[in-house]
């Protein structure tokens, strides 16, 4: 008697493989959280003097177990600016993720709206001119003015498109307004500049790790921890934002205020991390979109994989910065472009062609 | 039941809606709305729904003021589908439908929701396209995917803004049949703004006539696919039939306005 329960040849049905797919992408995320905590174990452990890497994680666990230069070596240098790579990076791959969705655009980034190029100016002025925004900066005048002059922006973005309404088509006018002026108010810093003041701005511009301290770790693991659950509490609606405005609103969303929500947000993560290692590039349009190929737009898998794929490609990008030649560490907003974009270029070739 | 009284509508100061007023549609009647291009049939669904700010008027469904509900309970009530959506978005199909289930609720899919969206795929016969991007899809398969996110909303009130259109010949009798007997089986109220006349005299219970934002028209399907009001509501001349099946028929003779075809 032939069987007649044969399933062979039957396909399972779409709510299985739906399950099947949601499963692997959760895989697929836990593993990009896994390669990066070894990233960054390996950016602590690479570096001038080479100490073997059971002594680094030696020395992660009791601080003192290899004596006190080993100690200051991995406690003082590398582990700040390990750890400052793994959250600059995941606060750009956040941020850039938010800002695709608000404006609906995935060639959209963190700095798309003149962020950085406030921030710029307000560091250029701090160079130049000595002006702070925010008196009695004293040695952090640089980072404050940075801060203060991407949250104006941010703010006028705000004020203006809530006047007109907020729409994709204003906000990214404004944004581009914004960014004009502040880019023409940096090049005219420039240009009265001193050369040691011009170089000292070039310098901030590319970025870099460097100017790391336990307490900007703090405050951005702080933001960072105030911003993600934020996301996550709104994934359904940010996820239905990206079928446009009207499809939103008759789910009950109320789209401005999801807008002006994001927005916030994305301008603090942005403004944070422009402000304390200078403008990194790449991360935020690119982080995201990597996270699209391999899980699409769903935001419970789209955000962590974001902010596991920008604090990976920030990463290894420290890692290489100081791998190039061997004492020297270059500019970390360079090395991130350098490396991202062939590695970029490959996924986009490798996928099939997709309408997004 | 439905009713609305004195519905106006207007976007900034161009008036759209004037006064349309709705004795009563009650739940398990499919009512077609239909009128020329351009003449307040989207801005009258978009108005029950709440997605405009300049109306006024009453509207009452099932015994609530919808003017005083907060938009997520509307949208828990009322599901509008608008005429196009275009989206770019990577998402699935199946995680589109999803959505429509999942918009208001906790971050995690159960089996019973993915085994509901399923069941969607089923009834419309749309399990191949499941796993494929939203946006890779032809129109009339979008179209057909945003109709299982409007059913699986399950809401007192559908609204649908010319579903049919990018359909088949074999789809669009497909999908009206299928929005006939959950209108009745779920006893809810829906509206399908349709062009296809032939299609709305076929399936609606009752017609909704709007022509320069005011109620030209409303009643029983009979009563108002009758000559004198189509030609006068489209400025064509047509023949209205009914066959031996009781299944009305418009037959298009000439338009009365002529496009200037001799400036070629």
């Amino acid at each position: 008697m032939t069987d007649i329960v044969d399933n062979s040849g039957v396909e399972d049905g779409a709510s299985k493989r739906y399950l099947r797919t949601a499963r692997k992408r959760s895989i697929i995320v836990f593993v990009m959280m896994a390669i990066v905590a070894f990233s960054v174990l390996l950016d602590v452990s690479l570096g001038p003097g080479n100490f073997p890497l059971s002594d680094i994680i030696d020395v992660l666990w009791d601080e003192n177990s290899h004596g006190v230069s080993l100690s200051v070596i991995v406690w003082d240098i590398r582990l700040p600016v390990a750890l400052m790579a793994l959250l600059i990076g995941a606060m750009l791959g956040a941020a850039g993720a938010e800002m695709q969705t608000i404006l609906n655009n995935p060639l959209a980034d963190p700095f798309t709206l003149g962020i950085s190029s406030a921030a710029s100016f307000g560091a250029s002025l701090a160079i130049v001119a000595g002006f702070s925004l925010i008196p009695y900066a004293g040695t952090l005048l640089i980072t404050t003015n940075a801060f203060g002059f991407a949250l104006l922006a941010s703010f006028i973005l705000f004020a203006t498109t809530r006047m007109r309404g907020v729409n994709i088509e204003t906000m990214v006018l404004v944004g581009i307004a914004l960014m004009f002026t502040f880019n023409a108010l940096l090049a005219l810093m420039q240009y009265y500049s001193s050369e040691t003041e011009l170089q000292k701005i070039v310098f901030w511009m590319m970025g870099s790790l460097m100017r790391v301290t336990w307490s900007k770790l703090a405050i951005c693991a702080v933001i960072l921890g105030i911003c993600l659950p934020i996301f996550m509490w709104r994934n359904w609606q940010l996820t239905a934002l990206r079928l446009g405005d009207e499809k939103a609103r008759s789910m009950g969303i109320n789209v401005s205020r999801l807008r002006i929500e994001m927005l916030i947000l994305v301008s603090l993560l942005s403004a944070v991390s422009v402000a304390f290692v200078g403008v990194i590039g790449f991360i935020g349009l690119v982080g995201p979109h990597m996270a699209r190929m391999m899980v699409g737009e769903d935001q419970r898998f789209f955000l962590p994989m974001s902010v596991f794929c920008g604090a990976l490609i920030l990463s290894v990008a420290s890692i290489i910065s100081k791998m190039i030649t061997p004492g020297i560490i270059y500019p970390i907003g360079m090395i991130t472009s350098l490396i991202g974009v062939p590695f970029f270029l490959s996924l986009v070739l490798k996928q099939r062609k997709r309408s997004w | 039941m439905l009713k609305i009284d004195g519905l106006s509508a207007s976007y900034g100061k161009k008036s759209i809606l004037t006064e349309i007023s709705i004795d009563e549609i009650k739940p398990g009647e499919l009512t077609a709305v239909i009128g020329p291009n351009g003449t307040g049939k989207s801005t009258f669904f978009k108005a029950i729904s709440g997605l405009l700010k300049g109306t006024l008027g009453e509207m009452v469904l099932n015994g609530d003021n919808l003017r005083e509900l907060s938009s997520d309970v509307l949208a828990r009530k009322i599901c509008y589908l608008p005429q196009s959506v275009n989206t770019t978005a990577a998402l699935t199909a199946f995680e589109v439908v999803l959505l429509g289930l999942k918009f208001q609720s906790g971050w995690r899919v159960k089996d019973e929701d993915a085994k509901q969206v399923e069941k969607i795929f089923a009834i419309l016969d749309i399990d191949h396209l499941s796993d494929q991007y939203i946006g890779d899809l032809s129109g009339g398969q979008q179209q057909l995917v945003w109709i299982a996110q409007a059913i699986i909303r399950s809401p007192e009130m559908l609204l649908l803004d010319e579903p049919t259109s990018a359909l088949d010949l074999q789809h669009q009798l497909a999908v009206m049949d299928l929005l006939k007997i959950l209108t009745k089986k779920r006893n809810i109220v829906t509206m399908v703004a349709l062009h296809d006349l032939n299609l709305a005299a076929r399936y609606a219970d009752k017609v909704l006539v709007i022509k320069d934002g005011k109620l030209r028209a409303f009643g029983v399907t009979e009563d108002i696919f009758r000559t004198d009001i189509i030609n006068e509501t489209y400025g064509v001349e047509v023949e209205v039939q009914t066959q031996p099946s009781g299944t009305i028929l418009v037959m298009p003779i000439r338009s009365k306005r002529q496009l200037r075809a001799d400036l070629l």
